[in-house]
């Protein structure tokens, strides 16, 4: 068996391939995969071998050659040691330079400074390292859905160690950010829909420098896409009565992994979260009812006019304008719901104004589109009613000279 | 003289009407089982002349440019006083003009009506359908909108894969190396002015050979009179069959009518040139057959590109479907009947099903 390894070996040197990968892709088991797996590597793809990381010499084809200590051979990488290994490269600007210029360098400084990092310069070994978020010799693009680092797969690659119960027992931490995640408005998006852009772990969290949001950061977290609303939320009463309070801005309303649709039934109704601190009586519990109101006013008007002119639209009649204008009224209720995180109500109104007159318009416009296909149907009714009684007259005439030929011929 | 007997002499000292009315009492058309068919040529003729009227109306508010040309139409179609059924009634009518016009050709075929000497007024027929899918294609672009965009590039398309002249007859079709604005002014051109001018002047052709050797009676019909001993019966042109002709006139009218208040024709998404084409992308019904056999014919058939190989085959086929007068006699000059029927029957199975296979996959 050593022998024929070895003429394979040899063999597979003549052609200047790489040794390593050659080698132990006729091995069996655990001595095969990495070999096998390593093909669809991005590092395989730019012409790096597996003596790139664990050292050797991969022009060897015999093993003790190739695996030789005095070759720099490490073998299996401690764990330990792989952020510093992957980062002998990765933090190397002119290094990357040559194969991904536009790559940031600064994920081992980064790394250093989340938790896994510490915990891992701790002695720590069961927390993540690089490997356990790329993978280990099959790693690929970010840009890859193979990756599990891609955005699609990213929350289920964190919640392998996340969602498991015995391995965070030892650090208290709980399992169920997952599943809420998967109830989530952000999930939604993200699977659902398939908005790459929309949030999972790491635009909260940070990927490489990965550590829970504090109190005083949850709402500059948010902030970074929902930037009105963060805005508005300084300004608000609310944002230093929740800072003294201790509570994470916009956690208290709407939660952090399981983050659900917002709509009016936040404001008021049995399951609002304003009635969790304010009394309906009290002028808190008033204006969130009065921002309800509002908000549900204009979505009643944009249902009646969406529902106008979708039948007038199947029915054959141009409404494109007003469907057009229809938009800058869902629009209007954006911009109000948004408004809501001002919590006054005055704030609210304006886009709320702004929509109903714009519902207003686009209602008449669908109503009367249909009073024109009314028209339309009855003038129809007319016009075949004459074509009827034309081809009727018609048909009496050719009856009655035809018959009067008849007659004339037969006397 | 009372007057309005003093007005019919002025004018029949000018235009003699008394002769054209004893030319049309003497006008006969021949009666039989097949009859019916002969009113799609002037349900085809009254379509047409609505197209002119209504297209004509049509231009007072149409703009033949990208930036204007569908909100022109959107103005028609939401604005101008009974602009939505002028455009409604102009679509509606140029398909049933073209639906009408293959029953016409059909009925010849199956009536033998382009048996000698009828050859020229078929090949002017045929000429004449030719131009009324001109005027479809050209048409089609005109509302700028997704559809009719990207339809006009895939037909153009296959205009640049005829080899050698290819390119030049695609560069001459859209006025660049794309479809664009030079195209929609070209279309306009052709739609409104080149093909209603040699429309018209084929028309008169047309019209004058079925004046000469007036409407063909089947052989069935003829030989079955024949056997009977008596002349094949006849109805005077005027006023018996011009009569019907014109409820047949009415009863088009009312269906038009009717498709353009109950379906408006729609306007559609404005053409973005820079967006990707949208999916399920095709041409109108009548040129869905052969947009359908093109799909289905392999990127590469032997050494030749698949579309190639397409391309040449309906070519064959629209010359043998041309020259059909002349293949349809054999050299003792008998009528090749099966023949006849049979490439009829199969020409129109193709048709309905291969249209049916394009509109529904």
């Amino acid at each position: 068996m050593k022998r024929a390894l070895a003429v394979l070996c040899f063999a597979a040197s003549l052609s200047a391939a790489d040794m390593c990968v050659e080698c132990h892709s006729v091995l069996d088991g655990n001595l095969q995969a990495p070999a096998k797996a390593f093909s669809n590597d991005i590092h395989s793809r730019f012409g790096f071998s597996c003596a790139d990381c664990h050292g050797g010499d991969r022009t060897a084809s015999d093993p003790e050659q190739s695996m030789s200590r005095a070759k720099g051979f490490v073998g299996k990488i401690p764990r330990t040691a792989i952020p510093e290994r992957c980062g002998h490269c990765h933090s190397d600007a002119v290094f990357m330079q040559k194969y991904k210029p536009r790559q940031r360098v600064d994920q081992l400084t980064q790394y250093r400074t989340s938790v896994h990092g510490k915990r891992l310069a701790a002695g720590d070994t069961a927390v993540a390292t690089c490997i356990d978020c790329h993978s280990v010799h099959d790693i690929r693009e970010t840009k890859d859905p193979l990756s599990p680092v891609h955005p699609l797969r990213l929350p289920e690659t964190c919640a392998r160690c996340h969602a498991d119960a015995g391995h965070m027992a030892k650090y208290k931490l709980p399992t169920d950010q997952f599943a809420g995640y998967r109830k989530s408005v952000h999930w939604e998006a993200l699977a659902q829909r398939g908005d790459l852009s929309a949030p999972s772990c790491a635009s909260c969290h940070g990927n490489h420098g990965a550590q829970p949001p504090d109190v005083a950061s949850v709402a500059a977290v948010c902030g970074t896409c929902h930037v009105m609303m963060e805005d508005l939320y300084k300004g608000s009463p609310h944002a230093p009565v929740f800072a003294s309070m201790g509570a994470a801005g916009c956690v208290v309303c709407h939660g952090n992994h399981e983050i659900k649709r917002p709509g009016i039934g936040m404001l008021a109704g049995p399951n609002a979260v304003c009635s969790q601190c304010h009394d309906s009586d009290s002028a808190g519990g008033k204006a969130a009812a009065e921002m309800a109101r509002q908000i549900g006013s204009l979505d009643k008007a944009i249902q009646k006019s969406d529902q106008v002119l979708a039948v007038a639209q199947q029915s054959g009649m141009e409404v494109s304008e007003a469907l057009l204008r229809q938009r800058e009224a869902k629009e209007a209720l954006v911009k109000a719901a948004v408004a809501v995180h001002a919590f006054q109500p005055a704030a609210v109104q304006k886009p709320v104004q702004e929509g109903l007159a714009i519902t207003a318009e686009t209602f008449h416009a669908g109503a009367s589109a249909l009073d024109e296909r009314r028209f339309r149907r009855v003038g129809l009714g007319v016009s075949l009613t004459a074509i009827l009684i034309t081809m009727l007259g018609l048909w009496l005439t050719i009856r009655t000279i035809e018959s009067r030929k008849h007659d004339a011929e037969t006397g | 003289m009372t007057e309005p007997g003093k007005t019919f002499a002025w004018f029949e000292e000018r235009l003699g009407i008394a002769s054209m009315r004893k030319f049309l009492a003497h006008k006969t058309v021949p009666v039989h089982a097949g009859t019916a068919w002969y009113y799609f040529g002037g349900i085809t003729l009254f379509l047409f002349v609505i197209q002119v009227l209504t297209g004509t109306l049509l231009l007072l508010y149409y703009r033949p440019s990208p930036g204007e040309a569908y909100e022109s139409v959107q103005f028609i179609m939401t604005r101008v006083q009974f602009g939505w059924l002028v455009r409604s009634i102009h679509s509606w009518s140029a398909n049933l003009m073209i639906l009408s016009a293959f029953i016409h050709m059909f009925s010849v075929v199956f009536l033998r009506a382009f048996r000698r000497p009828r050859e020229l007024t078929w090949l002017s027929g045929i000429a004449l359908l030719g131009l009324a899918l001109g005027f479809g294609f050209s048409g089609y672009l005109l509302p700028w909108n997704t559809v009719s965009y990207f339809a006009t590039k895939v037909g153009t398309d296959m205009a640049a894969a005829v080899p050698g002249v290819g390119h030049h007859i695609a560069r001459f079709l859209r006025g660049g190396n794309d479809v664009g604005g030079a195209t929609l002014t070209r279309f306009f051109g052709f739609h409104v002015a080149v093909l209603p001018g040699v429309t018209t002047l084929l028309l008169l052709v047309h019209l004058a050979l079925v004046q000469k050797h007036g409407m063909s009676a089947p052989q069935w019909a003829e030989q079955e009179y024949v056997r009977k001993h008596v002349p094949l019966p006849q109805m005077p042109f005027f006023p018996n069959f011009f009569l019907r002709e014109l409820m047949a006139w009415y009863a088009a009218l009312g269906v038009l009518g009717s498709l353009a208040a109950l379906f408006p024709w729609e306007l559609g998404i404005k053409a973005d040139p820079f967006a990707p084409a949208p999916a399920g992308i095709r041409p109108e019904w009548y040129f869905l057959a052969p947009f359908y056999t093109l799909k289905l014919i392999p990127s590469h058939v032997w050494l030749f590109e698949g579309e190639l190989v397409g391309l040449f085959g309906f070519g064959l086929l629209a010359l043998w479907w041309v020259a059909l007068p002349f293949w349809a006699l054999d050299r003792k000059g008998i009528e090749r009947t099966r023949w006849v029927t049979g490439a009829g029957v199969l020409l129109l199975a193709y048709l309905a099903t291969f249209s049916a296979l394009g509109y529904w996959k």
